[in-house]
């Protein structure tokens, strides 16, 4: 295919602008530790919640299939790396090794949760999934007798940082005059995943399978008519929604170094939904607005509410949690009035037809 | 190249389908056509699976398909329509046919996610060949138009579109012609017929009787889920168990004095 000068233009444009987006990201936490390291550590949260909400998004966007308790697999993720990687079993296993066995039990998990709930749509599945996801939570809260295999609700500490060679992401090391503190080098690491599972998602979207799994979202009956095995293909994305949900939660227990079954409640798998609807069902860029917007904005009021209010009343009348539900139920409320597809509803996608018309 | 033995089902009390035989020969069209409730619908859903019979069986292309999922069915060569349109509404008129596709290109997770030569390869003529395809049934100009937003019998054709995606032996069409114009009547008469003339075996539901009688080879006629009558449309026609069943005995006794007077 040949490219007028017009085209030429318009993809040196495009170019420019990936790599002003690139290093403004890589600028992104030395810009925020002027204000604060918690707020690397915020985005840190925003960038694993956007892993989490893009995993879901194969689930839910992509499928259609309502999950209500992702956040099992999250759960499974993190408890894979807190065992393999924490005094609790002795066992100091390097990350490389670790991940892949979290994403594969998180992927084991996922299949488990698919194949019984198959033939469910809707709320039917809905309830199933949610059901699935306090199961996960209340085995991991109990499995601390007679074999104490996860620590009960004490959940496990002094899980091991992400170490890879002799770089040690818990500690601060000095690079050419720069600090890089924990929470930078982990930025760039959970950046590192975030664009290859953001990459996955857009290359599975636009192809065979991912055409597959819009066919069943949009009328399964037709789909099967037309040759798709919707029961394998239905496995596949549970499957593979959970593997990037145990990739996350790895991430989380080497992050916080410590996770207990209280991490991994039925809201959490609500905000991950919330996140994925509120962003734009189905569109990547929506679901990872969505992550952004639901990590950032309840900081933001902590910060702010507080002072604002001794400011005006001299002391403290609303509580910054109680305002935070106000108005993320508001929020919801006035989404699914004017934009009931998300902030960024996915696009019909448009083919260039003249190209292949020859 | 398709034939139905003694094909029985039943919804609780009532029996929507009862020792149907049939056969269809390759390269013909083939009518199926009855009062309402006659059970034609339903012989499409058990034929491709969307039910199961409780008695008798399928053979097409020397093959049983008796225990075929209905995946399994489109893969062997039968693609359907279906009577209430059941495109995949929200998606565009390319993809629609696209997906038709699914069933005879290979291109797995790992394939997708590393784009390798040969999906890349094996998507550009997925693309290729639904853009034809949407050409052959003349709404090419409509491809990145959204699916469901299509007037009625474009969305009819598209729906023949990506049937025709997964390279069927055999056709089956469900109602094809229900609410089109005249206009648009006789432009799916004319692709119906092209569908025949490269090849593909078409089976049709239709209530417009002019529109069967004048297309099809032979005919099934059903009525109460029995067949009555199957032939070539002009004997069918004739029949007075096929009159009795659109007009009432009365009618079939007239039209009988009438023959034999």
């Amino acid at each position: 295919m040949r490219l007028d000068v017009a085209g030429d233009r318009q993809l040196l444009l495009r170019y420019a602008g990936l790599a002003l987006v690139a290093v403004a990201l890589i600028a992104l936490p030395f810009a925020l530790v002027q204000v604060g390291t918690a707020w690397v550590r915020i985005t840190n949260l925003a960038i694993l919640f956007a892993l989490l909400a893009l995993g879901l998004n194969i689930v839910v966007g992509f499928a259609g299939l309502l999950d209500l308790g992702y956040i099992a697999f999250y759960g499974v993720g993190a408890y894979v790396w807190a065992l393999l990687a924490s005094p609790h079993f002795n066992l100091h296993l390097p990350f490389w090794v670790i991940l892949p066995i979290g994403a594969l039990a998180a992927c084991f998990f996922g299949v488990l949760l698919g194949a019984p709930t198959l033939k469910l749509r809707g709320d039917y599945l809905a309830i199933v999934t949610l059901g699935f996801g306090e199961i996960v939570r209340i085995f991991l809260n109990n499995l601390s007798r007679p074999v104490n295999i996860t620590n009960g609700p004490q959940g496990i500490a002094r899980i091991d940082p992400v170490r890879i060679g002799d770089l040690d992401f818990s500690t601060t090391s000095q690079v050419a005059g720069l600090a890089f503190s924990s929470p930078i080098k982990y930025y760039y690491l959970l950046l590192v995943f975030l664009l290859l599972v953001i990459v996955i998602n857009m290359r599975l979207k636009d192809s065979r399978i991912g055409r597959a799994w819009e066919a069943i979202r949009e009328d399964e009956i037709a789909a099967r008519a037309m040759g798709i095995n919707t029961t394998s293909l239905k496995l596949l994305a549970f499957a593979m929604g959970a593997s990037f949900g145990g990739i996350a939660g790895g991430m989380f227990a080497s992050m916080q170094s410590f996770i207990s079954p209280e991490s991994f409640v039925l809201v959490e798998s609500v905000m991950v939904l919330s996140m994925v609807v509120l962003g734009g069902m189905g569109n990547i860029w929506g679901v990872i607005l969505g992550a952004i917007l639901l990590t950032f904005v309840p900081e933001l009021l902590r910060y702010t509410v507080e002072p604002l209010q001794k400011a005006a009343f001299g002391r403290m009348i609303i509580e910054p949690e109680v305002i935070r539900m106000l108005l993320f139920g508001l929020a919801l409320v006035l989404m699914m009035l004017f934009r009931p597809a998300g902030i960024l509803p996915k696009s019909v996608r448009k083919r260039e037809l003249s190209a292949i018309a020859k | 190249m398709l034939s139905g033995q003694g094909i029985g089902k039943r919804f609780g009390g009532v029996q929507a389908l009862s020792e149907v035989s049939f056969s269809i020969r390759r390269g013909e069209i083939y009518g199926l056509i009855g009062p309402n409730g006659a059970g034609k619908t339903t012989l499409f859903n058990v034929l491709t699976s969307v039910y199961t019979a409780d008695a008798g069986a399928f053979e097409f292309d020397g093959k049983p398909l008796s225990r075929a999922k209905p995946h399994e069915v489109a893969a062997l060569g039968i693609a359907r329509t279906f009577q209430n349109i059941r495109l995949f509404a929200n998606l565009s008129a390319i993809e629609n046919v696209m997906i038709g596709r699914h069933v005879r290109t290979r291109a797995g997770v790992f394939g997708a996610i590393l784009r390798t030569p040969a999906t890349r390869a094996e998507e550009a003529r997925i693309e290729s060949r639904s853009l034809a395809l949407l050409e052959y049934v003349g709404l090419v100009a409509r491809a990145n138009d959204v699916a469901g937003q299509l007037p009625y019998g474009a969305q009819r054709r598209l729906e023949i579109a990506r049937a025709l995606a997964t390279d069927p032996k055999l056709l089956a069409l469900d109602e094809p012609a229900a609410g089109m114009n005249a206009t648009e009547t006789a432009d799916l008469r004319g692709l119906i017929e092209r569908i025949r003339g490269d090849g593909t075996t078409v089976l049709l539901i239709e209530h417009d009787m002019k529109l069967v009688m004048g297309l099809s080879d032979r005919v099934l006629v059903l009525d109460y889920g029995r067949r009555i009558a199957e032939g070539p449309p002009a004997e069918v026609r004739a029949d007075p168990r096929v009159i009795e069943a659109y007009l009432g005995a009365g009618a079939a006794s007239a039209s009988a004095r009438a023959v034999s007077a």
